[in-house]
């Protein structure tokens, strides 16, 4: 029977400043470990594939053997370290850039390593499907290497099986030997002003999710025609998909992935201008170049010119990011506001106070206005210039005229039902599971003598992408981090540390993963899918897009998805 | 668009620089052909850039140290390199994260990732080489090369902000193409340790 209490007496506190000592050594794996045996290597690949099972399940590998005695596993390509731990079983949750990519890295580093990716959706790659811009293709081409990692006979995807929901935590844990949480962050931030549900507005993430294809949202309905004005609050690269997409012509996202409900919705949205606003400078806005340069290539959209004294005289003294964003905000478009259709504008140092509706609709916004505090004792937090300053609210009010808005103050990680039965600690604060930076998820106390905070690893469980560092950041800081994490979980089984279900040095976990867990899932009437049945879906996708000269017509539910299959 | 002879017959075709929608699509067909030919790929990858063999040798430790022993990049994705032609090799050095050198012999017109990628060097191309990543961020080690090379236009230099320990040196791999001119390149792949600091470290509770 697992117990998590009695987990947490095999390992030792550690102290806060070894804590902190381990994690700013370095992440990688040393390379004693990590060197193959040359003849694995030089052999002929074809001997060597061939010993491959297409598909390992657990009769054919018994579970806790040590490597060296599952001759398929010590023999493959894949050979990188040599324990003899036996078989490590890994459950990721969650099929976004952060699973996928620890699943890659740990494929590519341990040998041992046997790894079940659960997903709540029928359907694979999180935000990378459901979240980047339709007309980012390019963004997606990471998706060529997780479809390589999901090829491989060592990972088995488990869609539609939504953790904590239709298979509870402790029940999986006695299967694996280790588990990492890669969930994302499935709400978002809230204003907490009045006025901020009424009728005519959106989260930026439910606006996201419509548009993608997100089942959860395809009856929102987005009122795109009640007037001219859109809002958009927050200054963050989602705020600015969202202004590019409500501004794009309707005409240049047709053949991208955008759902044709989508499309229908927006060719006839009235929306001319859009406003962003954020509540500090633009030195301080969340957003990267590369959007900001986008918006200011849709012809025939202007953009209005922003106050030049936010900027210091001389922008060439601003750190590079800054200084670049600063260049294309400045330069603005060549269409000017008035003689161009449609146009967009950022707004400064506004913070959101209430929102008002007019015959049951979304009117306007009121907004409490911002300053930079005067700089005392030359801090540099008070300057303005400083990309980290920060704000206070002034007496003055001002109201923008608004038919729609949308809330773009990021997105927001919730615990999962049952982290505590397992030991998770989660910081609500932060919005993260509470981990060491390097990914294992640790729990922390005071310590009754010296009274630090001390930390200790909740064996085997580990995390990754934004439920490990919050959710913030794009596919190349979520690829590091992941790798970082799958590196700590193969450090950790080298050095022998203990996992799941380790009491004394002996594995006590049953290794069979997925295996056991199955029956109990299918008993619930939940549908639980395959790596293939993924597939069959994207194959339909592509040939309903096919005729619409489009790369995919997305499946908007799960009933269509699952309706395919049963085809 | 190259193409290289399997040992199956099949044709296996190279990506091109960038991802229209027509690549990306047919290369999702080959996807289905499942784990056999991503398996049988492997092998036919015989290495289509000249090793230096007083540097590398197939027996040598280094050698072995430099292979990705699971190649992510589906096969499609292995850029096949042909190889120089005599008296016109471009030299091009890598060193790692653990400050391995690997040297390799190249033709003009390779770019850096397809040259990583084709010989294992441990370079991720999240966007395929689209200038859409910041994946295949470098650092050139000489700035006399740096200054060889024509400027990074905005794309890439957009970026680069995003880059991982950006330095006056940094360079996309994918944006870079050899020539005459930089034979003798000599680039690192930036450490990917994110640099903690105390402060970082959850310390309330
Ligand atoms: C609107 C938007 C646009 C973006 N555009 C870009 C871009 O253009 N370029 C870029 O580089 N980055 C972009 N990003 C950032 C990028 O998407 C993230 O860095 C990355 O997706 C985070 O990865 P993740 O795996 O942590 O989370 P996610 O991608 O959210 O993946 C989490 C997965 O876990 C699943 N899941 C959740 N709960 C459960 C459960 N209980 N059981 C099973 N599965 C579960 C979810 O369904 C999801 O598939 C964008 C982000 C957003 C929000
Ligand atoms: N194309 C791309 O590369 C792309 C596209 C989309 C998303 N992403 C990435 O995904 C991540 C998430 O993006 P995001 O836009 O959701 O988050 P984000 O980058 O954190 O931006 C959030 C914005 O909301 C503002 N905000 C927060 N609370 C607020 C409040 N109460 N009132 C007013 N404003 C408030 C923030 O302002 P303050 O700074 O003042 O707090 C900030 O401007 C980012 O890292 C982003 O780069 C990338
Ligand atoms: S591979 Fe993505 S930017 Fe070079």
């Amino acid at each position: 029977m697992y117990h998590p209490r009695r987990l947490q007496k095999s390992t030792p506190y550690i102290c806060a400043s070894c804590t902190r000592r381990l994690a700013s050594a370095p992440a990688r794996i040393s390379r004693n470990y990590a060197l193959i045996r040359p003849a694995s290597f030089l052999g002929s690949v074809q001997s060597r594939r061939s010993s491959i099972p297409p598909q390992l399940s657990s009769s054919t590998i018994s579970p806790n053997l040590p490597s060296s005695t599952i001759p398929h596993l010590t023999c493959n390509a894949y050979s990188t370290a040599t324990t003899s731990r036996g078989r490590l079983r890994v459950a990721i949750i969650g099929s976004g850039p952060a699973g996928f990519y620890t699943a890659h890295r740990l494929m590519n580093k341990n040998p041992d390593v046997v790894i079940d990716m659960y997903e709540q959706l029928p359907v694979p790659y999180g935000l990378v499907r459901f979240g980047v811009a339709p007309d980012h293709p390019e963004v997606k081409n990471c998706q060529d290497t997780f479809e390589e990692v999901a090829q491989s006979p060592r990972f088995s995807y488990i869609g539609n099986v939504r953790v904590g929901y239709d298979i509870e935590l402790s029940k999986m844990a006695p299967h694996y030997n280790a588990i990492l949480f890669s969930y994302g962050a499935s709400e978002d931030n809230k204003l907490d002003i009045p006025g901020e549900d009424v009728p005519g507005v959106y989260s930026a993430r439910s606006f996201v999710g419509w548009y993608n294809g997100l089942p959860q949202f395809q009856a929102l309905k987005p009122q795109l025609q009640a007037g001219e004005q859109a809002v958009v609050i927050g200054q963050g690269n989602v705020a600015l998909d969202v202004a590019r997409i409500l501004l794009t012509p309707v005409d240049s996202l047709r053949n991208t992935d955008i759902t044709e409900h989508a499309l229908q919705t927006l060719s006839e949205s009235k929306i001319r201008s859009v406003r962003v606003v954020g509540r500090r400078g633009p030195i301080q806005a969340a957003f990267t170049v590369k959007e900001a340069r986008e918006l200011m290539h849709i012809p025939p959209v202007a953009f209005e010119p922003i106050d030049r004294s936010l900027y210091p005289s001389d922008i060439k003294k601003l750190p590079r990011i800054q200084r670049r964003i600063a260049e294309v905000l400045l330069k603005g478009t060549e269409a000017a506001v008035g003689h161009s259709p449609k146009s967009w504008a950022l707004d400064f140092l506004k913070a959101p106070k209430s929102m008002h509706a007019d015959a049951g609709h979304l009117s306007s916004i009121t907004f409490t206005k911002q300053e930079f505090p005067l700089a005392i004792n030359q801090d540099l937090a008070y300057l303005p210039f400083n990309p980290m300053a920060i704000v206070r609210p002034t007496d003055q009010e001002t109201t923008l005229e608004a038919s729609v808005a949308f809330r773009s103050v990021g997105y927001k990680s919730t615990p999962l039902p049952g982290f505590s039965d397992i030991g998770v600690p989660f910081d609500k604060w932060k919005g993260i599971i509470q981990n060491d930076l390097e990914g294992r998820v640790v729990i922390g106390r005071t310590h009754p003598i010296s009274q630090e905070s001390v930390y200790r690893h909740v064996s085997g469980l580990y995390c990754a992408g934004w439920a490990k560092r919050g959710p913030t950041g794009v596919i190349a800081s979520t690829m590091h981090d992941a790798f970082v994490s799958a590196d700590v979980i193969t450090q950790d089984w080298v050095a022998g540390k203990p996992f799941l279900n380790q009491m004394a040095g002996e594995n006590g976990s049953t290794g069979l993963g997925w295996e056991a867990l199955k029956k109990g899932v299918d008993s619930r009437g939940v549908r639980p899918l395959s790596w293939a049945d993924w597939k069959t879906i994207d194959m339909a996708e592509r040939a309903r897009g096919k005729s619409k000269g489009k790369e995919r017509e997305k499946f908007a539910s799960v009933e269509q998805m699952l309706k395919v299959l049963d085809a | 668009m190259q193409a290289l002879r399997c040992s199956e017959g099949r044709i296996a075709v190279s990506r091109g620089a960038s991802s229209s929608f027509g690549t990306f699509s047919r290369q999702a067909s080959n996807w289905t052909a499942a784990t056999s030919q991503v398996s049988k790929q492997r092998t036919l990858r015989v290495f289509p850039v000249l090793r230096l063999s007083n540097i590398i040798t197939p027996n040598s430790q280094s050698w072995l140290q430099t292979r990705r022993q699971f190649s992510s990049t589906p096969a499609s994705r292995h850029a096949h390199l042909d190889p120089p032609r005599s008296g016109e090799e471009r030299r091009i050095t890598f060193i790692d994260k653990d400050s391995h050198r690997t040297t390799f012999l190249v033709a003009d017109g390779d770019n850096l990732l397809d040259i990583a990628q084709a010989n294992d060097i441990e370079m991720e191309g999240a966007c395929g080489g689209s200038c859409a990543c910041s994946t295949c961020h470098v650092i050139v080690e000489d700035e006399a090369y740096y200054e060889k090379m024509a400027e990074p236009d905005d794309d890439e230099n957009d970026m680069l902000d995003l880059a991982f320990g950006l330095t006056e040196t940094s360079r996309l791999g994918c944006q870079v193409k050899m020539s005459k001119e930089l034979d003798g390149l000599v680039v690192r792949l930036p450490s990917m340790t994110r640099n903690l600091q105390a402060s970082d470290f959850v310390t309330k509770y």
